[in-house]
């Protein structure tokens, strides 16, 4: 039996001197799993989605991911990890203003040490899946916000991660929009057997993940397959 | 390969933010301006300087007559003759001396047709081409049977030419010169201003002789005011120096404990002093424009500063898909280094150019050396890296989640 993609035990996070956002995070995900977070606003569902995305380090407790404690990883073997392992969706999109579709898209790949024309055909395949292969040239604030989310997704995806964390990705979209997000983020886990982990606070969206965590007042009040 | 990437976002960067980027090359634009201008100035300078000296003839004395003490009164050398014809014609017998010129001068003014011009006129022998290296370059110089007969011929500089003459070609014609007339025997070369900025075209030569009893009167006949002596090399200038001095001190009967009636200037040594003072000038403008390069890094430090706090989120985007630290400092130090190299490249442009409008309005010779761009540039790309730095470095060493997070 392989051991889990994450392994999450005795998690902490405390900001300065409050009470602890997070207590006593508990659970494993395994790869191909498709799970959604849930809880009220404040509840510490970001925070503990920042740590699984290695941008964030807890107080205490340990976070195994790929078998390797985060701890103790330096941080450029961190920043490797969110470039090659980890695809990360916002609810506030997170493009760069100032750059193109194509160019947003390819930028992960600038990092992974990818040529030119590679990154430049990654991209164009990339933005093809997400349906605005005729955009590459505009800038992020020329679409709407349900395009923005597609274009964010194609980032996510252009290094071929296995852990795609998405926080209230469709927190900023109507309800229609929310659903083609939605079909998308279902193929790729159905397809390509991408884990996902999805931070909502809406159940229709969370109805999409086959598994449901809930947090409430930084602790995990619920956790079942659905 | 990243590196070139790199590259590539913070031209993007630099494109995206034009005004401001404009503002901050300023700094370097007038750095690196003022110290390929200044540089070129200075180095004009030395130019000229090197070629007031070349032209002044090379391994040259002069030997002035005076500094005589009168009633404990000092007067200034060549007020009183004391030298003579009999004097120079000694000093060209000495072994070191490689060609000697009495000389007397004064000024006059000279007619041709209906223009007229007031000039030095100086008297002297052939020897004095010689001397000054001076050329002849139309007609002829005159000759040792013009001393001895004294006759009225002269030879003409080229300020002179211009004025009396204009395009026309002046051998052969008759000027006057205090109202005698004189033949024109030849054209002399042009020399340019001298080391203090005289003039050296604007005179004319005529045989000592004939200066001495036609156009400056009879006071003391026979004298000369100074006599010009070339050295045989710049080796033997102080030996012959020193030959010159024994040899005046035992003619005028001077006795030890008595000043000299002459004085011996080693006019080379006098211009190489004022060549290294020049050097040291020009050393000095550039030094002082050099601050402005640091003043204009100070400029780069200060917008690149505003820039990673404005892009922080961008910064902490770049980290949530992979940047390390290094990438962004990477990137940062690069953009630091194209504003300062794209503003050293203006201030290049523009420095060249106010040197040339400088030279224009002054009349003077700008110089713009490979060597003073080279450095320049050097300069202004080190500024950039040093200046750079400490905000790309605080860009680096953002926490991914705060730069996220930051509004
Ligand atoms: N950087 C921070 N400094 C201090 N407190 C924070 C910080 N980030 C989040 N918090 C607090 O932690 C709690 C959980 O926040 P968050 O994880 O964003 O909740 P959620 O995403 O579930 O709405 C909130 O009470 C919030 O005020
Ligand atoms: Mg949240």
């Amino acid at each position: 039996m392989t051991r889990p993609l994450i392994s999450v035990s005795g998690l902490y996070k405390q900001y300065l001197a409050n009470v602890p956002v997070l207590k006593d995070i508990n659970f494993n995900i395994e790869s191909s799993e498709f799970v959604a977070i849930m809880g009220h606003s404040g509840s510490g569902k970001s925070t503990l989605m920042n740590i699984l995305g290695c941008l964030d380090t807890a107080t205490a407790g340990h976070y195994y991911l790929q078998d390797r404690d985060t701890a103790s990883l330096t941080s450029d073997e961190l920043a490797n990890l969110r470039n090659q392992l980890i695809g990360f969706v916002f609810q506030g999109f997170n493009l760069l203003p100032r750059s193109s579709l194509l160019e947003n898209i390819a930028l992960p790949l600038l990092y992974a040490g990818k040529s030119k024309p590679e990154r430049r055909e990654k991209a164009i395949q990339m933005l093809n899946r997400v349906g605005l292969a005729e955009f590459g040239e505009r800038r992020p604030n020329q679409l709407s916000g349900g395009q923005q989310q597609r274009v964010a997704i194609a980032r996510a995806l252009v290094t071929d991660p296995k852990l795609i964390l998405a926080d209230e990705p469709t927190g900023n979209l109507d309800t229609q929009t929310s659903e083609d997000i939605m079909k998308i983020f279902h193929d790729m886990n159905a397809e390509q057997k991408i884990t996902i982990i999805l931070v909502t606070h809406e159940p229709d969206i969370a109805a999409h993940a086959k598994r449901m965590i809930v947090v409430r007042d930084g602790q995990i009040e619920s956790d079942k397959s659905t | 390969m990243i590196i070139g990437a790199l590259l590539g976002e913070g031209w993007a960067a630099m494109l995206a933010n034009r005004m401001r980027t404009l503002l901050t090359m300023l700094g370097m634009v007038f750095g690196v301006g003022a110290v390929i201008m200044m540089m070129a100035i200075g180095q004009g300078a030395q130019l000229m300087v090197n070629e007031s000296i070349a032209s002044m003839g090379s391994n040259l004395f002069i030997v002035l007559s005076g500094s005589t003490s009168a009633g404990g009164t000092r007067q200034g050398s060549g007020t009183v003759p004391t030298l003579t014809m009999a004097d120079s014609q000694a000093i060209s017998e000495l072994p070191q001396i490689a060609a000697v010129a009495p000389n007397i001068f004064n000024s006059a003014q000279l007619i041709y047709a209906s223009n007229n011009w007031s000039t030095q006129v100086a008297g002297s022998t052939p020897p004095i081409l010689e001397v000054r290296d001076w050329q002849v370059v139309a007609g002829e110089g005159f000759k040792d049977s013009d001393i001895r007969a004294a006759t009225r011929v002269l030879l003409m500089g080229q300020t002179v030419v211009k004025n009396l003459f204009g395009d026309e070609n002046p051998v052969g014609k008759i000027v006057r010169v205090k109202n005698s007339p004189f033949l024109v025997m030849g054209v002399l070369a042009q020399k340019g201003q001298s080391l203090d900025g005289r003039d050296q075209d604007d005179t004319v030569l005529v045989p000592i002789t004939t200066a001495q009893r036609q156009l400056f009167g009879n006071q003391f006949p026979g004298m000369v005011r100074m006599i010009l002596v070339k050295a045989k090399s710049a080796d033997v200038m102080a030996k012959a120096e020193q030959e010159m001095v024994d040899l005046l001190h035992a003619r005028h009967r001077i006795h030890a404990d008595k000043e000299n009636d002459f004085s011996v200037r080693n006019l080379t040594a006098l211009a190489q002093a004022a060549a290294s003072t020049t050097e040291a000038m020009s050393t000095m403008l550039g030094a002082i424009a050099s601050v402005s390069l640091l003043v204009g890094g100070i400029g780069i430090m200060n917008i690149m500063l505003v820039s990673v706090t404005e892009r922080t989120r961008e910064i902490g985007i770049l980290m949530a898909i992979g940047a390390k630290n290094s990438d962004i400092l990477l990137q940062f130090l690069f953009e630091a280094v194209m504003i300062s190299l794209a503003g050293s490249f203006i201030g290049a442009v523009l420095g060249i150019a106010c040197a040339y409008f400088y030279s224009q309005l002054n009349d003077t010779l700008v110089v713009v050396t490979l060597s003073s761009v080279v450095l320049a540039f050097g300069v202004a790309a080190s500024v950039g890296v040093f200046f750079g730095f400490y905000p790309a470095r605080k860009a680096a060493n953002l926490k991914p989640i705060e730069a996220l997070r930051f509004q």
